[in-house]
């Protein structure tokens, strides 16, 4: 069939574009080292900071597009899922030396064995072996943290699934304030450390190539959420465009005729409630390596309205709306207006007005409201990148056709 | 009745609506034989789409039975409030038989498709997709097996036969339009056509001419008549435009208030004195 071949070439070269982007990465990263480049090459630079935490963020604000803009279904449970996802990652990997230090106040974790320190019994703890089972054991981290997170969604879907838009909202909101509140509870210190954070576990940086005399040979450290969160929106691209996927857009559009043409609404709502909450565990493992540490107070509401901020911005229903809006957003809020928080006196002595701490968030908050104003729909509306490539060569074409016709009338 | 020994599709059986104190459906019962196109004919108000969705497990009806190819779909009887407030009949007649409430997406499993009165496709979806997404219930796979493309061959197959049925239906053109871009008529088409991807045995058109010229309204009736031979169908049809009816109807129920007034064959029917008076009083309002 002509459509389904035609989705197949744009899915390739979707594919090869990721490839490029993650190649990019790589050199990007370690073009300081190759070249000996300093200033925003450096490996210190806020721009790798940026682009990791926008990487951790997209995946995120991608989940929570499958579930708001997708599916119609208004959660605000973010937060809370990462917060399951980023302990569920640093319980799992906490190397088993490090533990006594990391839970001193509990005498240690009641959990006394590491997926990684298990894994290196099988390969071996150093060299190779020792890079399988930290690359291994990283992975069935990430993906324990997803199935917990889902988990914990499929439980609260049942009875909450049944409620809609803003009530759903308020519910799931609920949720994750309580389940922050459960981590710092004092009695599960042995599992969560309490009100502490879990620190020591492998993050970003763990990646980094070493050689034997502990000297950076390869950086990979902005490679890896890239790598991850790359991943896990391609399976979100092809949930979406299935069958699955449309199904989850029909009960967008019209609850009433989906379920008339045999969809069944609860099951369909649970799955993509789970799904969305898998990724957002995900995320969250990714988040509590970026920062390298899990501490339950970081995962507030004012997370969760971050990352919906971001859909909005980026155009409900759109994944690559997200992506985009996500590294706009974070490079703005943590890179490009800095310079705003620190006060300025030029060469002549003049102190510039208004600069001090915190008035970068008031700039801020006015550019939000201004592309909220000129962009309605966000910044890609519904549509994706392709669409609108898609849309310019058709009407590009259409034109010149309509030109050669005129030429010969 | 002349085609006794046919069998009943669609068996509805004391089947009351009470919202508190207004009773919508009294005491309704129907029969719909095999390959017949039955409608529901009646003023406006008079309860057509309430007995529709009670029916099709929108609602659940407080007192009734209704039975699908002679199985049981929906029983209820009245129960909690409903039980002192209940001012239908037979309210004890179904207490001792198994309620059954269906939620619609069963229904549709079962062989009964519907249109909607106010078109509801799918907005942001193609035309194609409005169709294609009827078959998603009937289709065997998984999540899993969907989203890593496990399902090549079932998706290849069900593309073929939307694209099928669109050909058949004379919508293939407007393929990888936006339903709502279509014209109205079209759209009555497309509810249609994405209805019979469910794959039924019954149709329900709630007022399918709604809206249509006398024109249009010809045209939609030979539409019905020709899918009912070519999709071996049984029609059961909500409409009050009377044109329509008698032009294509085998069985015609009058219903005023919830509560029936006539039954019988087209000629019956149009000689009934209550169901002229019926229509006369509203052909003031139109």
């Amino acid at each position: 069939m002509v459509n389904q071949t035609k989705q197949k070439k744009t899915s390739w070269i979707a594919l090869l574009c990721v490839a490029a982007l993650l190649l990019l990465v790589i050199i990007l990263e370690n073009l300081s080292a190759w070249t000996g480049v300093k200033g925003i090459l450096a490996p210190t630079s806020q721009l790798f900071t940026v682009l990791k935490k926008a990487a951790v963020y997209s995946l995120v604000a991608v989940s929570m597009n499958l579930l708001n803009g997708f599916t119609g279904l208004f959660s605000l449970g973010q937060a809370g899922f990462m917060l399951l996802g980023a302990y569920t990652y640093a319980i799992l990997t906490v190397p088993a030396a490090a533990k006594d230090q990391v839970y001193y106040l509990y005498g240690g974790s009641a959990i006394r064995y590491s997926v990684i320190d298990l894994l290196g019994k099988l390969f071996g703890s150093s060299g190779a072996g020792g890079a399988v089972s930290l690359i291994l054991g990283v992975l069935i981290a990430l993906i324990c943290a997803g199935l917990v997170a889902a988990l914990f969604a499929w439980l609260i879907g049942l009875p909450v699934l049944r409620l809609k838009s803003d009530y759903l909202a308020i519910a799931t909101l609920g949720f994750a304030e309580i389940l922050r509140a459960i981590f710092q509870w004092q009695r599960l210190g042995p599992v969560t450390n309490g009100a502490n954070m879990i620190k020591q576990f492998p993050t970003f940086t763990s990646f980094n190539i070493k050689n034997a005399a502990g000297r950076e040979v390869l950086r990979l450290s902005t490679f890896v959420p890239f790598l991850v969160a790359a991943a896990c929106i391609f399976i979100i691209v092809l949930l979406i465009n299935s069958s699955y996927g449309r199904a989850f857009k029909a009960i967008r559009d019209d609850e009433i005729a989906a379920e008339a043409m045999g969809i069944n609404l609860f099951r369909h709502k649970q799955l993509a409630f789970v799904i969305s909450s898998f990724f957002a565990g995900v995320g969250g493992a990714l988040f509590a390596m970026y920062v390298a540490n899990a501490q339950a107070k970081v995962y507030t509401s004012t997370m969760t309205y971050e990352i919906l901020l971001i859909v909005v911005l980026g155009g409900i229903g759109s994944i690559s709306g997200s992506c985009i809006a996500t590294f706009l957003y974070v490079a703005a809020s943590e890179w490009w207006l800095r310079f705003l928080d620190v006060e300025t006196v030029l060469g002549n002595g003049f102190k510039v007005p208004l600069l001090r701490n915190g008035f970068r968030m008031v700039v801020f908050s006015v550019i939000i409201m201004i592309v909220v104003l000129f962009f309605r729909q966000g910044i890609m509306g519904d549509k994706e990148l392709p669409d609108l490539l898609r849309r310019r060569g058709r009407q590009s074409k259409s034109a010149a056709a309509e030109e050669t016709e005129g030429g010969h009338g | 009745m002349a085609e006794k020994n046919e069998r009943n599709v669609l068996h509805v059986e004391n089947v009351t609506m009470q919202f508190g104190g207004v009773v919508a459906v009294n005491n309704l019962s129907i029969d719909v034989k095999e390959h017949q196109i039955v409608a529901l004919i009646g003023p406006n108000g008079a309860g057509k789409t309430t007995a529709f969705n009670c029916i099709t497990g929108v609602y659940h009806p407080t007192n009734g039975l209704v039975e699908f190819l002679d199985q049981p779909i929906v029983c209820a009887h009245p129960t909690g409030k409903m039980k002192k407030a209940y001012k239908g009949e037979e309210p004890e007649k179904y207490v001792h038989r198994h309620e059954l409430n269906p939620t619609p997406d069963q229904i549709t499993r079962l062989g009964i498709a519907r249109t909607f009165q106010n078109i509801r496709l799918w907005k942001s979806i193609t035309v194609f997709e409005n169709v294609l997404l009827a078959k998603h219930m009937r289709a065997k796979q998984n999540v899993f097996s969907a989203t890593f493309r496990g399902n090549a061959r079932e998706e290849r197959r069900m593309r073929e036969e939307t694209m099928a049925l669109l050909e058949e239906q004379g919508l293939d053109r407007f393929r990888d339009e936006l339903a709502t871009s279509l014209p109205y008529g079209l759209q009555r088409r497309l509810e249609i056509a994405r209805a019979l991807a469910t794959d039924p045995t019954l149709l329900l058109l709630d007022e399918p001419a709604a809206g249509m010229n006398p024109q249009e309204t010809q045209e939609l009736a030979e539409f019905i008549r020709q899918t009912r031979e070519k999709y071996n169908l049984t029609v059961f049809l909500i409409e009050h435009h009377m044109d329509l009816v008698m032009r294509i109807s085998d069985y015609i129920y009058v219903i005023d208030f919830g509560s029936e007034i006539a039954r019988g064959v087209r000629r019956d029917v149009q000689a009934n004195q209550k169901v002229i008076d019926a229509y006369l009083g509203v052909a003031e309002d139109e």
